[in-house]
This record gives structure tokens, C-alpha cells and sequence, in this order.
């Protein structure tokens, strides 16, 4: 089957992906670029007789890579292997897109310009002249709207049409002064055999004028160099006096404005102007004052839902777990596999897909910010709050995805473009509890905290992760990183109504990924830790005991010396033991044996700390009072090191995963160190100072 | 002609200067800020430390240093 390999590009909000999920037939497969961590999203469609793959670049304002993410799309428009380009702009701010599509014309390849968002235009009584923009780029248009379903499947046969056709004539041109230098540079470069081929020579020309330094450094291990340099430099300062301009980049700008801007002229009927829901929710939700309470309120708002809301389902699928445990219990045999599932598996996995309604509610939330443009407000709510701790506004980002997954955030966290700030944002995101961490505080809120309080208090966890965040992120600007932040430029898209579909694929998704991850390397943890707590076998504790408990004849004692067995039993086990050796770093927090060991197997995930405590208090009968591992834990750990347990969790290293992806994002080999090491010890210190402090106040 | 911070909400005009260097000034011309586009101020945060103009439907968010290397010759609005 031929192929047919298309770059699909474009500025952000331009709804490249809500394309990409429109197109009927598709198969869509998400991977990462190859050697970085940024999302790599390609859609497989077959029709007559081509299999098409499409790939979604990431957003990219111009030619001009500002970010690392706008570096990944450069480079692969540049350097990689693909016969179309598909540019998908909006049509509600044309011009500005239209100045990237003519920079991605400047390539000379084939290619597809789509209009989106045409029914936001049309709803407002503007139009857009389809032939007549065809008739001035030279280029096949496509007028769509993603959400109504229209002209989206135009697309593909457009793509094999293209394919088929020869490529049409370049019809962007610029100033005569201009094209006159263009061709000089053209005449230099044909003399290299590299540069043979006239359209790839007019591309690198106009990438030169346009101060291009990935372009320059191309060119400066040629033979040509030497001659191209010193033309070049006539030409410089040629245009800039013939323009009055500072730099030929910014004659270039200037070009491909004024050319924008009669496109649009000839091709757009723009609709009459009018206040929109956007400037009328502005005026209120960044409101010089009412915006940051609004903030706010919408904060405690969604962790008093995803507790709330998150509880109903719970006892549900608590009992569900019971149930199938006892009925495990029932059909197997007595022994060590009907051990390790009804003890070890199945209240362990139980025990996290608790959680599950909580982790989808918060994500919803995240997601429902993101989606609705609500966050680009935050972030330019809180910029000047940000930049007295030494951050920027758009770190806001990053940093409430953090409250989701550190992972994806972690790579958000690419949208800053300078080194510094990007390091530090990602040195303190660990500090935003992410949504694994939920379990083990509501957990312990449920177990040591009353009810109506629940909310609140997780809110007040949340919020002091953040501005330990914040602190450690002032004093890593003031010691290690001095010189000021990255310049402060944020487009805000307009407010959208979320995508309903969107939004439950993603959560659908990320309620798939939970459940195997539950049922993998949480199960397969959990069997781990199973397996660690009931061996070696202890026949002398065990008979020493029975003879006890033969002995006597009140029902009570029995119970009281079979619980002393089991514990004896356990601390003599492999984890026990485990236990022991690591108990004295944590024993000044006041954590017995079993909590230190859920706080190291929490370094391979947060929820792993849950099936943990589960496992270790739960192994053997209990008395009857104590069913559930929240009254266990009552009764074993004291309220101060229950807090230094939350203050723990809080603050040191986030899950293995979350861990490579730093290791993947930042190469240097002294952050990576510090990484690894200065959350675990500040956590320990923090829980260190909190666990006293609550000491001295009587608790 | 005076620069976007010296402007009170609701300002408008067309923009004749930005001063500010590159890449800034590249990544302002591709959201859509550029000699001769009209601009309007829309907001600005309590301290003034952030503010958001509009610019051809674009909305954008700069902070102060920014804001003041933009210069507009303003109609229709007080001084």
C-alpha cells in the first residue's frame, strides 16, 4: 500500500486535535517523539488504496521556536521526511495565523491550509471566501468547524488529491527590494551541491534574512561560507538602511504582516464587532479584585467535590472488595495462594480502586480549567504573585497540573523557555500533591480527623504543598539561581464550552490507565509486599502461642494472645525485619516499623503506601471492633504521626515514574542529584518539626 | 505616542514602536503584535504587574517590562 506522510501544524487553540479526533475512520495511536518526552499523537487512515498517517505537531506560534516544544515542531518540518503539510488555523483570528502560514510556505512543499472554527464566524454574520484565498495562496483551502462535523472529512480526500497533483507555483512574494537580495543569496548557495534544488534554496535564503541561527550554523561548515558571510553581511545592512529597520527579521515580520493583513482583506468578510461571552466573563473572572477570591473560591470548590461526591461510591466498592475477598476465602482451598489472594491481592488492589472517583473528579476539574481557557486567567492573576517567589505566571500551569499527575506535568513544564525558570518550576512541582497522593490523605483525614471536616483539611494540605512550593522555589532563586525571570508573554485563548466528548475520552482513559495500573504493578507490589510480611514461616512462635491459647478458656484472652501471635509473626517476617533496620531514621517522627515501610514502598508509587498500611494492619484477626483499616490505624499510630506521615507524604520524592521523566527532561547530572535527594530530606525535617511542634501543643 | 503602561483600561490605538529585544519581540509579532495593528488595553492586575491587551481578536497577557516596550499613538482615549 502507498503511503502518504502529513505533518499536521499550526499555532496552539487552533483545535488541531479536536481535527485529528474528528476524522471519520481513523485509527489514533499517542507515542512521544523520538529522544524527548513531548506527546507524539498520529492518526492512520486507509482510503483508496493510501495508508495516511497524519501527525499533530505541537502548537507553534511561528518559525521562530520560542519554546522547547516549539523546537520539536521545527525540527520535524525541517529535518524530517513528509510529503504535505496540513496548516490548520482559526478563522477568528486569521491574520495572525496567516503570518505563520506564510513562514510554512516559505518551505516550498506541498500543502493544505485548513480554516477552523468557520462557524464561530458565520454564528456572527462574518464569512470567509474559500476560492478567494485559494485564488491568493496558491494552496487548496478547507473551510471547517471540528464541532459541527463539517468539512473535516474533505480533508483526507483533499490530502490525496494533493499527493497526486503536482505541487502548485509559489505565488508569496515579497518586496522586489527584498526578492532582488533573495536571489543573490540563492546565486551563492546554488554553487553548493547541497543547496541544487531552487525552492529548498528560496527557503534557505528567506530563513537567513529571518536570522534563523539553526539555518546560519547549517550553512557555516560549508565551502561556500566564507563568500556567503560577507554577502550576507552587505545585505543586512543594506535592507535595514534601505528599510529603516533594526534588523532584517523585523523587515521580514513587517512583510508577511502587510501580506497577512491584504489577504485578509481580500478573503474575510469580518462580522460586525460586538461584546463577547469572553470580554463579559473577563470583566468579572480577572477582575482587578474579585479575580484571585473567585480563584479561590473555585480551588476549595473542587477538593470539596472530589471528597465529597468521591465518598459516595466508596463504601460501595470497599464492600464489594470484602465481599470478594470472603467469597475467595470460600472457594479455595485453605493455604498460601487463598492467603495471598483473599489477605494480600484483593484488599490491597481494593484498597486503591477506592480512590478511583476521587482521582476522576480531581482530574475532571484540571481538565475542565484547562479545556474552558479558565487557566491562562489564573496564570495572569498570579503572575505578579508568582514573580515575588521567583516563578512566572505561566509556571502557574505546570504547576496545577501537578495537582493531577507530575508526570504530564513535568512536561508542561516545557512551555518556559528559559532554563532557569523551567528547572526550578520543575525542582518544586513535586510539592503539588498529585492525585496518587489523595488515597493516603483521605485515609488518614477519614481516620484522624472528623467528618465535616474532610474537606477542608485536604484543601489545607493542598494549599500548604503549594506554598512550600513557593518558599522552596524563592530561596532555590535567591541561592542558586541568580538574574531574573523569563519575560512574561501569554496569549489568552478565548473561553470555550468544553467538549463533552473530550473530556469523558479523557477520563475514560485515565480511568483505563488506573484500573491497569490497580491491577498490575499495584497488584504485583502488593503480592510483593504479601509475600515479605507472611515469610519465613515462625512454627516456634506459632506452637508457643497455640499451647497459650489451648491453655486458657476465656474467649477474650484467646483473641488478645492470637493477635499477639500474629504480630509477633510479622515482625519476625522478611518486611518485619526490613522494618527494623530502616525503623530508626523514621522512629524520631514517631513511625512504627509498618508505616516506615509504606513510606519506602511509596517511592515506587503513592498509592502503594494505602495497600501497604493495608496489608500490615490487616494481616491476621483482628478483634471484632475493628474491621476496617481506619480504626487499625487508630488504634496503632498516634494523631502527631499521622501528621508527620501527611507532612511526609507531601513533601518527598513523587513515584518512579514521575522520577524518569525528570531524569528524561533534564539532562544535567548535578540537578538530577539534587533531585533525588533534597525533597526526602526537607520532608524528613519538615515532619521532624511538625511532629514535635504538635508534641509541645499536648497532642 | 506612549507606551501601554502609561495607558488606563479601555485605552486603544495603533501600535508605532516596540522597543523590546528579540526573541521577545519575535513571539510579540506572532501573537499578532506588530507596528501599524491596532491594540486596545483591556486589563490590568491590582499592583499593575500583569496586564492584557487585545489585539485582532487575539487576547494576550504581558507583564509590566513588557507592556512598557510596546508604544501606541493612541485615539479615543483620555490621557
Amino acid at each position: 500500500m502507498k503511503k502518504i506522510k502529513v505533518a499536521l501544524a499550526g499555532q496552539p487553540n487552533v483545535g488541531k486535535s479536536s481535527i485529528i479526533n474528528s476524522i471519520t475512520g481513523a485509527r489514533l495511536h499517542v507515542g512521544n517523539f523520538s529522544g524527548v518526552t513531548v506527546e507524539k499523537k498520529e492518526v492512520f487512515i486507509q482510503r483508496d488504496g493510501y495508508e495516511i498517517e497524519i501527525i499533530d505537531l505541537p502548537g507553534i506560534y511561528s518559525l521562530n521556536a520560542y519554546t522547547p516544544e516549539e523546537y520539536v515542531a521545527k525540527h520535524f518540518l525541517f529535518e524530517e521526511d513528509y510529503d504535505l503539510i496540513v496548516n490548520v488555523v482559526d478563522a477568528n483570528t486569521l491574520s495572525r495565523n496567516l503570518i505563520f502560514t506564510m513562514q510554512l510556505m516559505d518551505m516550498q512543499k506541498k500543502m493544505i491550509l485548513i480554516v477552523n472554527m468557520i462557524d464561530e464566524v458565520e454564528k456572527q454574520g462574518g464569512s470567509v471566501d474559500k476560492e478567494q484565498l485559494e485564488e491568493l495562496l496558491g494552496i487548496p483551502v478547507i473551510l471547517t468547524s471540528a464541532k459541527e462535523h463539517r468539512g473535516v472529512d474533505e480533508i483526507i480526500d483533499q490530502i490525496i488529491r494533493s499527493h497526486e497533483q503536482p505541487k502548485p507555483k509559489n505565488k508569496i512574494f515579497y518586496d522586489e527590494r527584498i526578492e532582488a537580495q533573495i536571489e543573490k543569496i540563492v546565486k551563492v548557495l546554488h554553487k553548493s551541491p547541497h543547496f541544487k534544488d531552487p525552492d529548498y534554496a528560496r527557503f534557505i535564503a528567506i530563513r537567513l534574512l529571518d536570522r534563523d541561527e539553526e539555518i546560519y550554523k547549517v550553512i557555516h561548515d560549508l565551502p561556500i561560507f566564507i563568500e556567503l558571510h560577507e554577502l550576507l553581511g552587505k545585505i543586512y545592512k543594506h535592507l535595514e538602511r534601505e528599510f529603516d529597520e533594526e534588523s532584517t527579521s523585523d523587515i521580514m515580520s513587517d512583510e508577511r504582516y502587510a501580506l497577512a493583513k491584504a489577504l485578509v482583506m481580500g478573503a474575510l468578510k469580518s462580522p460586525p464587532k460586538r461584546i463577547s461571552l469572553t470580554d463579559r466573563l473577563d470583566k468579572l473572572l480577572i477582575h482587578p479584585i474579585f479575580g484571585l477570591p473567585i480563584f479561590l473560591f473555585f480551588m476549595w470548590l473542587l477538593f470539596q467535590l472530589t471528597f465529597e461526591i468521591g465518598s459516595i461510591p466508596m463504601e460501595w466498592i470497599d464492600a464489594g472488595f470484602i465481599q470478594m475477598s470472603n467469597l475467595v476465602k470460600a472457594v479455595l482451598p485453605e493455604g498460601a495462594i487463598q492467603s495471598v489472594l483473599a489477605d494480600g491481592v484483593i484488599p490491597a488492589v481494593g484498597s486503591i480502586i477506592m480512590f478511583l472517583p476521587n482521582i476522576l473528579i480531581l482530574f475532571m476539574g484540571i481538565n475542565l480549567l484547562e479545556q474552558t481557557g479558565y487557566m491562562a486567567r489564573t496564570a495572569f492573576l498570579l503572575d505578579g504573585f508568582m514573580k515575588k517567589f521567583g516563578l512566572q505566571g505561566k509556571a502557574f500551569i505546570p504547576l496545577v497540573s501537578g495537582f493531577g499527575c507530575t508526570v504530564p506535568a513535568y512536561m508542561a513544564a516545557r512551555t518556559l523557555k528559559n532554563p532557569t525558570d523551567r528547572i526550578i518550576t520543575m525542582l518544586v512541582l513535586g510539592f503539588m500533591s498529585c492525585s496518587a497522593r489523595l488515597p493516603v490523605y483521605v485515609l488518614l483525614i477519614g481516620a484522624f480527623f472528623p467528618t465535616s471536616h474532610a474537606g477542608n483539611i485536604l484543601f489545607i494540605i493542598y494549599i500548604s504543598g503549594a506554598i512550600l512550593g513557593l518558599i522552596v522555589a524563592k530561596v532555590l532563586r535567591l541561592v542558586l539561581f541568580k538574574g531574573e525571570p523569563e519575560p512574561f508573554v501569554m496569549e489568552m485563548p478565548p473561553y470555550r464550552f468544553p467538549s463533552m466528548k473530550a473530556l469523558a475520552m479523557e477520563l475514560w482513559i485515565k480511568a483505563k490507565l488506573f484500573l491497569k495500573k490497580a491491577g498490575t504493578f499495584i497488584a504485583g507490589a502488593s503480592m510483593i509486599i504479601w509475600f515479605l510480611s507472611a515469610y519465613p514461616h515462625q512454627p516456634e512462635i506459632e506452637a508457643h502461642y497455640m499451647q497459650k491459647i489451648e491453655a486458657v478458656q476465656d474467649e477474650a484472652t484467646k483473641t488478645l494472645l492470637r493477635n499477639e501471635m500474629v504480630a509477633k509473626e510479622l515482625e519476625a517476617s522478611y518486611l518485619g525485619q526490613i522494618g527494623k533496620t530502616i525503623e530508626p531514621i523514621f522512629e524520631p517522627l514517631g513511625f512504627d516499623w509498618r508505616m516506615s515501610v509504606a513510606v519506602v514502598a511509596g517511592l515506587a508509587a503513592k498509592e502503594v503506601v494505602v495497600s501497604t498500611l493495608a496489608t500490615l494492619y490487616a494481616v491476621g484477626e483482628a478483634d471484632e471492633q475493628s474491621h476496617t483499616l481506619i480504626q487499625r490505624l487508630r488504634e496503632n499510630v498516634s494523631f502527631k504521626a499521622a501528621i508527620a506521615l501527611i507532612v511526609i507524604i507531601m513533601i518527598y520524592s513523587p513515584c518512579i515514574a514521575a522520577m524518569s521523566t525528570f531524569w528524561a527532561e533534564v539532562p544535567q547530572w548535578a540537578w538530577r542529584g539534587f533531585y533525588l535527594v533534597y525533597p526526602n530530606v526537607l520532608a524528613w525535617l519538615m515532619a521532624f518539626g511538625v511532629y514535635n511542634i504538635l508534641g509541645w501543643m499536648g497532642y | 505616542m506612549k507606551s501601554i503602561t502609561e495607558c488606563s483600561i479601555g485605552c486603544e490605538g495603533i501600535i508605532v514602536r516596540i522597543k523590546a529585544k528579540e526573541p521577545v519581540k519575535g513571539r510579540l509579532f506572532s501573537l499578532g503584535l506588530s507596528k501599524g495593528s491596532e491594540l486596545k488595553v483591556l486589563d490590568h492586575t491590582l499592583a499593575k504587574q500583569t496586564w492584557e491587551v487585545e489585539s485582532d481578536g487575539t487576547k494576550i497577557a504581558l507583564r509590566e517590562e513588557e507592556a512598557a516596550s510596546i508604544f501606541i499613538e493612541p485615539k479615543g482615549c483620555e490621557a
